[in-house]
């Protein structure tokens, strides 16, 4: 509802919110999130052929959020957290924001509430829905 | 997620921002806290030193709404207003409870960002109620732009999953 003041234009964080934007991807950074694994390991689980696998983690590196080193004949991946933490940043602020207005909100309807319910206390009849 | 009250935004597509959030409260009294002004008063507020100055609603077809803002120097700084496009109450039987509007900013927002429509919809079950706010702005641009104002007000970051992450992630 409220935006202000800035504008960001940020490739970084498109390629961030891209990458995080699959399922398959989300279940890859979570699974590299305990340990470093192999492209085989981590496409094992994913209901899609190798290469399709191979495909999302290249989508994950583009975007900084995988590192790949080469081990002989494995292709080993791990997490690179750093650019999650500034798109975590950045939509954090914003649902922050919109929290502390809900909590109040929350207040106001107990209040509301509160209020209703000593009315209909006081008149022994319910009232009409209020508009 | 629903019942722990805690607020959930999501970006399902590049044009749209989804918050929603459970209130213990029958959705009769949301609807009241949303469209009336001496209630939107409470809780629309901006961070510390800003104060509305204005909060007129109309909340019927072709009805207007306009927010008006001070910043800290008492001046008006910044203004929003739109015009409803959908109104249905909440009525029985869980039928209703749907607002849609249009929204743009008249100043205070640098560039303006063009019209975003706001679709606001309560649902009631076990006398909570659901509500579902999605915004679709005319650009990626302007939507990513809403999601930077959160960073812009200086609201502190919540770093404890992240710390737990990256701690995990060695």
């Amino acid at each position: 509802m409220l935006n202000h003041m800035v504008l960001d234009r940020s490739p970084t964080l498109d390629r961030v919110f891209h990458a995080l934007a699959h399922p398959a991807r989300r279940s890859i950074l979570r699974r590299l999130s305990d340990k470093e694994q192999n492209l085989s390991e981590l496409s094992a689980p994913l209901k899609m052929s190798f290469p399709a696998a191979s495909k999302h983690v290249r989508v994950l590196e583009h975007a900084g959020l995988v590192r790949r080193r080469i081990q002989g004949r494995q292709h080993l991946c791990r997490l690179n957290a750093s650019p999650l933490k500034d798109a975590a940043d950045w939509t954090q602020g914003f649902r922050d924001q919109w929290e502390k207005r809900f909590e109040v909100l929350e207040e106001l309807l107990a209040e509301m509430q509160q209020k209703e319910e000593t009315g209909t206390q006081a008149k022994s009849v319910r009232g009409p829905a209020s508009k | 997620m629903m019942g722990s009250g805690m607020l959930k935004v999501t970006t399902p597509t590049d044009l749209e921002i989804v918050m929603t959030r459970s209130f213990n409260a029958p959705r009769r009294l949301v609807w009241e806290a949303m469209t009336k002004p001496e209630f939107i008063r409470r809780w629309m507020f901006l961070p510390p030193g800003w104060t509305m100055i204005k909060c007129e609603e109309d909340p019927r077809v072709g009805g207007s709404f306009r927010w008006e803002w001070a910043g800290p120097d008492g001046k008006l700084a910044m203004a929003m207003g739109g015009v409803y496009r959908e109104v249905v109450p909440p009525g029985e039987g869980g039928a209703g409870g749907r607002l849609v509007r249009t929204e743009s900013f008249e100043m205070g927002c640098v560039p303006q960002m063009g019209e975003q429509h706001c679709t606001m919809v309560l649902t009631e079950s076990g006398g909570k109620t659901l509500l579902t706010l999605n915004v679709k702005y005319p650009t990626k641009e302007a939507r990513d732009g809403a999601i930077a104002s959160g960073m812009e007000h200086g609201v502190s970051a919540g770093y404890d999953k992240l710390d737990a992450m990256l701690a995990a992630g060695g």
